[in-house]
């Protein structure tokens, strides 16, 4: 008797284990609505090799979809695959426990990636990486070619070069830069996309080490740098918007925008005709290293708690293998984070190429993990440089001090 | 005692008045109280979690940065209120005035006066946002067409402009609404009154301070205490023409724009915190309903009727 009823709660969790086996059906949730028509193409290829396993895409409000998904998983009623956003947003969920870990026993691929995509969808308390990556996006400058070629200019070498050209422009009646900081993040943006040369490589990894901080004179350099050339920003630009600031380069009348490489597929949509190119912003000398500021903006995740996790594991392998990441860049224009993709679109491939000399977006992949999170300061802060409310060195002082409300290093 | 008229009338009654109330506490009470409930939480994301009593209270009103937040935002709310109390409040019974004396083309003028307070204030926002844009805005396109170049400036970009240009935004866009309350205050009162005034004095100024200000004492009650109310929760024209920011560096910043970003974070830089947030909003609330009481009460006090 006791055997029998052993041996049929045995057969019945077998059962039970079996069933959701039988009928795989995954839900994908998303904030790309955009994108909605490439990923059900990109499903289907899924699908196409695994008979059985179906997916449903899903997609939510870019602007409510964390509040969304986080009230899902947190009422246990998630889906079984997920965006997840980086850094200190992906740790928001994951620290939850309601993230799927991901290793190399599951998802041979992510041994590939490159250790600033992982870092990007790995907890650092527990050194847990919990997303697939899927893109990154690079801070450089943008410029309209026809203008460059109509002045004689060709990309500068060094900060002399890149005043120069800027003086050019002015002098023929071009707004050198399209750019406004009236929109709070986009002082953010021209820091990492002017001046990280600048504040080069040395200085990254001494802050990194706890060597330094944003008091520190290549920092505080690098924000009188970016003064400096903000004289070639358009009349009023503290005032002017982050919309206008694109319309003004999108419709030929600037030269140059400094911007991140998310921006190029809209500016190819507004104006078709017009050409452009990419470059890392100089440092001071020609012979300085070239450094262009570098995140990832996304990954892809499992629930840890998902009924089909053999089926979302094995979606999350096709989506971390070669053939996707291709697809990925081919489809959506994006700078895939799977290592060895090439580009169709010759202004990516640049990108990608600039890539290869990069230092992190400084305040965003690091510092957003406590209040006031570093983009917060930098943006309110650089708005005050800009308004001459702030000297470089006192910038750099209220970062430090802003940060060390909870950033161990800078606690003295 | 089925069918009794007592009964039946008691049933009706109530079959009259369970179902509103059911829905003002479900969507108007409820709410309110949970929220305040929200404030004594920890929040991991929208996840509740331990029971933290008054911390989240502290934190926003004692700990830095969020100490320097708040009272910065409190700060340019007061100043919000005392602008508006001139510039709206005191132009409309002006305009009141005007168009009660039926100068010429108050028939006109009581139409346009007006019209702006129907337009949505998003509307409001963006248009103004376009009047003062730094390049191709009005503002300063007819600065420089009148030779005054020197006058143009980035409006909403520096810390001088900015709140002002938010202030006079919010003003074009209400005045008519207190100029219409006090118009209809002016024209309730009685016409013996004014005769008998008529006999007395020539001078407008005294008509203004002796009959028709605490003749309308009603009409600046309600007025009064709108334009409190609304001050306090100033969220629209900033957040259109400045963002959730209150750029530049929390020049504009205000409670409300404080609070949305404190509870549901900002995706370009701060993470969400639900019970600060909370927080904000009861301290908030708690004093918007202190305050206007207190305007009400003391108000109502000098009221005369007629």
């Amino acid at each position: 008797m006791k055997k029998l009823v052993s041996s049929t709660i045995i057969a019945l969790g077998a059962l039970a284990m079996a069933l959701p086996a039988m009928a795989q059906e995954l839900t994908f949730w998303s904030w790309r609505q955009e994108d909605k028509a490439q990923y059900e193409k990109f499903i289907d290829v899924f699908e196409a090799k695994n008979p059985g396993i179906t997916v449903k895409f899903e997609t939510f409000e870019a602007t409510n979809y964390n509040t969304i998904l986080s009230t899902a998983l947190a009422g246990g009623s998630g889906p079984d695959l997920m965006f997840t956003r980086t850094y200190g947003g992906m740790e928001t969920v994951a620290s939850g426990g309601y993230l799927l870990a991901l290793d190399k026993t599951n998802v041979p691929a992510l041994s590939t990636f490159t250790a600033p995509a992982l870092a990007s969808e790995t907890m650092r308390s527990n050194k847990t990486t919990y997303a697939v990556p899927f893109a990154s996006q690079t801070m450089l400058v943008i410029y309209n070619k026809d203008i460059f070629d109509k002045n004689g200019l060709s990309e500068p070498q060094s900060w002399d070069d890149f005043i120069k050209a800027s003086e050019k422009l002015k002098a023929a009646g071009i707004m050198p830069f399209a750019n406004g900081t009236a929109t709070a993040w986009q002082n953010e943006v021209v820091v990492g996309g002017l001046v990280s040369s600048i504040m080069g490589r040395s200085f990254y990894d001494d802050l990194m080490a706890g060597k330094a901080d944003f008091t520190d004179k290549r920092y505080v350099g690098a924000l009188t740098k970016l003064k400096e050339i903000t004289k070639y920003f358009p009349d009023g630009f503290i005032g002017l918007d982050y919309a206008s600031a694109q319309q003004l380069f999108s419709s030929g009348m600037a030269g140059m925008f400094v911007g991140g490489s998310y921006e190029l597929a809209n500016f190819k949509k507004q104006n078709p005709n017009m050409k452009m190119g990419i470059f890392a912003a100089p440092g001071l000398k020609a012979e300085d290293e070239k450094l262009v500021a570098l995140y990832f903006d996304g990954g892809y995740a499992a629930n840890a708690k998902t009924k089909n996790k053999e089926a979302a594991v094995k979606f999350l392998n096709f989506l971390a293998s070669q053939e996707f990441g291709q697809m990925f860049a081919n489809d959506l224009n994006n700078i895939s984070a799977v290592p060895g993709v090439t580009f169709k679109e010759p202004l990516l491939g640049e990108v990608a190429d600039l890539n290869k000399h990069s230092i992190p977006y400084l305040m965003l992949v690091h510092f957003r993990y406590g209040e006031p999170s570093g983009s917060v300061l930098l943006q309110s802060e650089i708005q005050k440089l800009l308004g001459g409310k702030a000297t470089p060195e006192e910038v750099g002082k209220n970062l430090t001090t802003g940060l060390a409300a909870w950033y161990a290093p800078f606690k003295k | 005692m089925p069918g009794s008229p007592l009964v039946s009338r008691r049933l009706w009654i109530s079959v009259l008045i369970v179902p509103p109330l059911a829905f003002v506490a479900l969507f108007v009470v409820y709410p309110i109280i949970s929220a305040f409930a929200y404030a004594f939480f920890h929040w991991n994301g929208l996840a509740r979690g331990e029971f933290v009593g008054f911390a989240n209270f502290y934190k926003v009103l004692f700990t830095q940065p969020y100490a320097d937040w708040t009272v910065n935002a409190f700060l340019h709310n007061v100043w919000v209120f005392f602008a508006l109390m001139v510039l709206q409040n005191g132009l409309g019974f002006l305009l009141a005035y005007c168009l009660w004396r039926e100068l010429p083309g108050a028939a006109f003028h009581r139409i346009s006066v007006f019209l702006p307070v129907v337009l949505s204030t998003i509307i409001v926002g963006f248009l103004w946002k376009l009047f003062l844009h730094p390049l191709f805005g009005v503002v300063n396109i007819s600065f420089r067409g009148l030779g005054l170049g020197g006058l143009a400036q980035p409006w909403l970009g520096q810390e001088s402009t900015a709140l002002w240009s938010l202030i006079i935004a919010n003003a074009w866009h209400m005045v008519g609404f207190p100029t219409l309350v006090f118009l209809a205050g002016m024209q309730r009162i009685p016409g013996e009154i004014l005769d008998a005034v008529r006999m007395e004095t020539e001078s407008e100024w005294t008509k203004i301070t002796k009959i028709v200000w605490p003749l309308v004492a009603p009409s600046a009650t309600v007025v009064f205490t709108l334009l409190f109310v609304g001050s306090f929760n100033w969220f629209e024209i900033p957040y259109v023409m400045v963002g959730l920011e209150g750029s530049p560096h929390g020049a504009t910043d205000v409670l409300g724009l404080y609070f949305y970003r404190t509870a549901f974070g900002n995706m370009s830089g701060s993470g969400q915190d639900f019970g600060a947030g909370s927080a904000l909003a009861v301290l908030i609330f708690v004093f918007i309903a202190l305050v206007a009481g207190v305007i009400t009460f003391k108000l109502r006090a000098r009221e005369i009727q007629i």
